[in-house]
């Protein structure tokens, strides 16, 4: 029997096991919506398709499955493009499906036309516009594939209105044929064998955990080859929580705004084994001081990271959960050296510098790891309340910390929470947010209530724009532009309009009360907390200077 | 540093705005690029000629594998290839300068495709060097169009880039 276009995608996201669709509906999109009517596939609206990309980009960083997003063409296809780049830049798997204007009016300028196929060109893994019906259960077959393996990412698919309602035979592949795309999974033996030796030999090793280790599951692998050859781990901030924050050998994240025990460490370190990390410019700082004395093994699953921003002595492509057990069996077992008690040394506990008549963040954060022992899936939006998360959330868990990287998306934590709480129902998810990029994406809470969702957020509310504030303060000699808001709503007013428990709290002794209410809260809830806008992120490395070069470090 | 590289990609509508996307969003400079399809219709193969160092040429080439349509990347090394390049050429050639001008384009072996009153258009094939040569000895009669391929290369010998078809 024959069925439409727009029946063999759905048919073929079935047979791809999609369980939810975040998306907004529009006209050229019409006939696949009608399909989605006879399917079991729960269709999650948001409230833009900003919010879908990155709730569907928040449900696969949890569930490790492919996210799937949805929205018309022209402005919803455009709506898309900043999660589909923030899903880029962080090596996420999402599948953007787009209506498209028929194929006879495709390059007329017509209603809600636009490009999207050569818009996200630069930002996809791949994309597809869709000309023949019969390419469809095919090219949702690549595009499933090619998200999900290597490295992963987005790709997309535009589906123009009339190839929706043309009628097919409906066949779906068993297996990709892409004489264009294979990556590569297996590392090297060769390489592997001198990577363990390089370990063997050295004296000062320290394991650089990128993202790629959340992506690959490989936690357990690096713990092996941590703990079997003493070597310490920093983590990148796309790295955080792949190693647990309470392990004596677990160092922080390194960076800009790194912990300095973290960023001392790569830097006296005699050999960098970086795993899944890409040594992003905020990760490394200054090129030419980076790790003067270190040699690098690099291990990526892109081989164009390798080499691409710092040099690597031995390169290994592939999957880095396979390529750490295999170094991992090759090293030699070896207890805590001098280098060990050295850089024990360098860990501090960061005491915030409490006033108690204001609220300290910091503080804060350190609290709500404490009462959720570490164990809650927190998203972040992007701004100093992401980087104290960072800095001071005790995360003992991979995959718990879904934050923008790369991209640095505000807007990103609300729908990304969404998506997480729909992959993990029994997890608590936790949205830490300041006012400034709260109010990108806050309509996201109509969602939430709309599908019981009980997520949590705390807003840190400094009326304004602190991390901005911080470099034009570092940068611009303290001029400030456009940092401070001239209007703030009423947060608590909003988020209980929206189906929400709110409350707010601005001195250091109400922290422990508000978090017990937001922990034991059954539905979603919002805690306000008024922050100084003086409050910076610290330690900072200013540009141009290397990373053990910290401001307040 | 100009560095030639062969590309194998699917003939694919929108391949060529890939490609030329992500050397303008990278920041490579193109030199010259000719596209053509292949012995096999399915398969088209891009010469791209690259100014920049080794480090460069190392990002092109696997930026240019990451793209899903690609194929085959491969670098032509000047020794062992052959590279060719077409050129047009439109000169002003009065009756009493055309004798001239078509001694010299017998010289270089290039054959005259069009003649009117006051002009010739001549057509030359060969490397970069020849081209250049017989473009400056033409300057002085006044060039009023120059129109090239870009260049397209093939290694000597029996050795040629292919992609290895599977089963």
């Amino acid at each position: 029997m024959k069925i439409t276009g727009a029946q063999a995608l759905i048919r073929s996201l079935e047979l791809e096991k999609v369980k939810f669709i975040f998306g907004y509906p529009g006209g050229a999109i019409l006939p696949v919506y009608d399909s989605l009517n006879y399917s079991k596939i729960k269709h999650i609206l948001t409230r833009s398709e900003q919010g879908a990309a990155h709730a569907a980009s928040g449900y696969a960083r949890v569930s490790g499955k492919v996210g799937v997003c949805m929205a018309t063409s022209g402005p919803g296809a455009t709506n898309l493009v900043t999660g589909i780049a923030t899903a880029y830049m962080d090596s996420i798997p999402i599948v953007a499906i787009t209506g498209q204007v028929s194929t006879a009016v495709i390059g007329r300028d017509v209603f809600q036309e636009v490009d999207i196929t050569g818009a996200t060109a630069p930002f996809t893994k791949h994309n597809f516009l869709v000309k023949d019906a019969d390419d469809i259960p095919r090219i949702v077959k690549e595009a499933f594939y090619i998200a999900s393996t290597g490295r992963p990412g987005p790709v997309l698919i535009d589906l123009p209105k009339d190839v929706a309602d043309t009628k097919i035979d409906f066949k779906y592949p068993e297996k990709v044929t892409l004489r264009g795309y294979k990556p590569n999974i297996i590392g090297h033996p060769l390489q592997i064998s001198r990577a363990a030796e390089m370990i063997n030999q050295c004296q000062r090793p320290v394991i650089c955990a990128g993202g790629g280790i959340n992506t690959s599951r490989a936690e357990q692998e690096l713990m092996k080859l941590a703990e079997k050859g003493s070597i310490p781990v920093v983590t990148t901030l796309m790295g955080t929580g792949s190693f647990p924050t309470d392990h004596p050998l677990y160092m922080g994240m390194m960076g800009m705004h790194g912990l300095s025990s973290a960023n001392k460490t790569i830097t006296e370190a005699d050999l960098i084994i970086a795993a899944g990390a890409r040594f992003a410019d905020r990760t490394i700082g200054k090129v030419e001081g980076f790790a003067p004395e270190a040699k690098i093994i690099h291990i990526d699953i892109d081989p164009a990271e390798i080499g691409k921003n710092i040099h690597a002595h031995t390169p290994i492509v592939g999957d880095v959960k396979q390529i750490l057990e295999e170094i991992g069996k090759n090293v030699k077992d070896k207890k805590p050296s001098k280098w060990n008690e050295y850089i024990a040394g360098l860990k501090e506990k960061f005491i915030a510098n409490i006033d108690n008549n204001l609220l300290n963040p910091v503080e804060f954060i350190q609290q709500l790891s404490n009462k959720t022992k570490g164990k809650a899936i927190i998203t972040t939006e992007v701004g100093c309340h992401q980087m104290w998360t960072a800095q001071h959330y005790e995360f003992t868990k991979p995959r718990t910390f879904i934050s923008s990287g790369g991209l640095g998306t505000m807007g990103y934590g609300l729908p990304a929470a969404i998506g997480a709480q729909i992959a993990q129902e029994d997890m608590m998810i936790i949205n830490i947010c300041g006012d400034g990029s709260f109010q990108m994406n806050l309509t996201e809470m109509a969602t939430a209530v709309e599908n019981n969702l009980s997520i949590k957020v705390v807003l840190f509310n400094n009326s304004g724009l602190g991390l901005v504030r911080q470099l034009q303060e570092f940068y611009c000699e303290k001029r400030y532009n456009q940092v401070h808001f001239g209007f703030v709503p009423d947060f608590v007013k909003i988020a209980e309009s929206y189906g929400f428990k709110a409350m707010r709290i601005q001195k250091q002794e109400e922290i422990l009360s508000a978090i017990d209410s937001l922990i034991s809260e059954k539905g979603p809830f919002l805690l306000e907390c008024i922050v100084d806008i003086d409050e910076n992120v610290y330690p900072m490395v200013l540009n141009g200077s290397p990373i053990n070069d910290m401001i307040g470090g | 540093m100009k560095t030639t590289i062969s590309v194998l990609v699917e003939n694919h509508p929108g391949v060529l705005f890939r490609i030329a996307g992500l050397f303008s969003r990278r920041g490579f400079n193109i030199d010259s690029l000719a596209v053509g399809t292949t012995e096999n219709p399915d398969i088209s193969r891009i010469t791209i000629v690259v100014e920049g160092d080794e480090y460069i040429v190392e990002q092109v080439k696997k930026q240019l594998n990451k793209l899903v349509d690609v194929i085959k990347v491969s670098k032509i090394i000047p020794e062992d290839s052959v590279t060719r390049e077409l050129v047009l050429i439109k000169v002003d050639a009065e009756p009493q300068v055309r004798s001239e001008i078509i001694h010299m384009a017998e010289i270089f072996r290039a054959n005259i495709v069009d003649v009117s009153r006051k002009s010739m258009t001549i057509e030359l094939t060969g490397d970069k060097n020849k081209i250049s040569a017989f473009e400056e000895l033409l300057k002085p009669f006044g060039i009023k169009e120059l129109v090239r391929t870009g260049i397209i290369a093939v290694n000597r010998g029996a050795n040629s880039i292919k992609i290895e078809e599977e089963n």
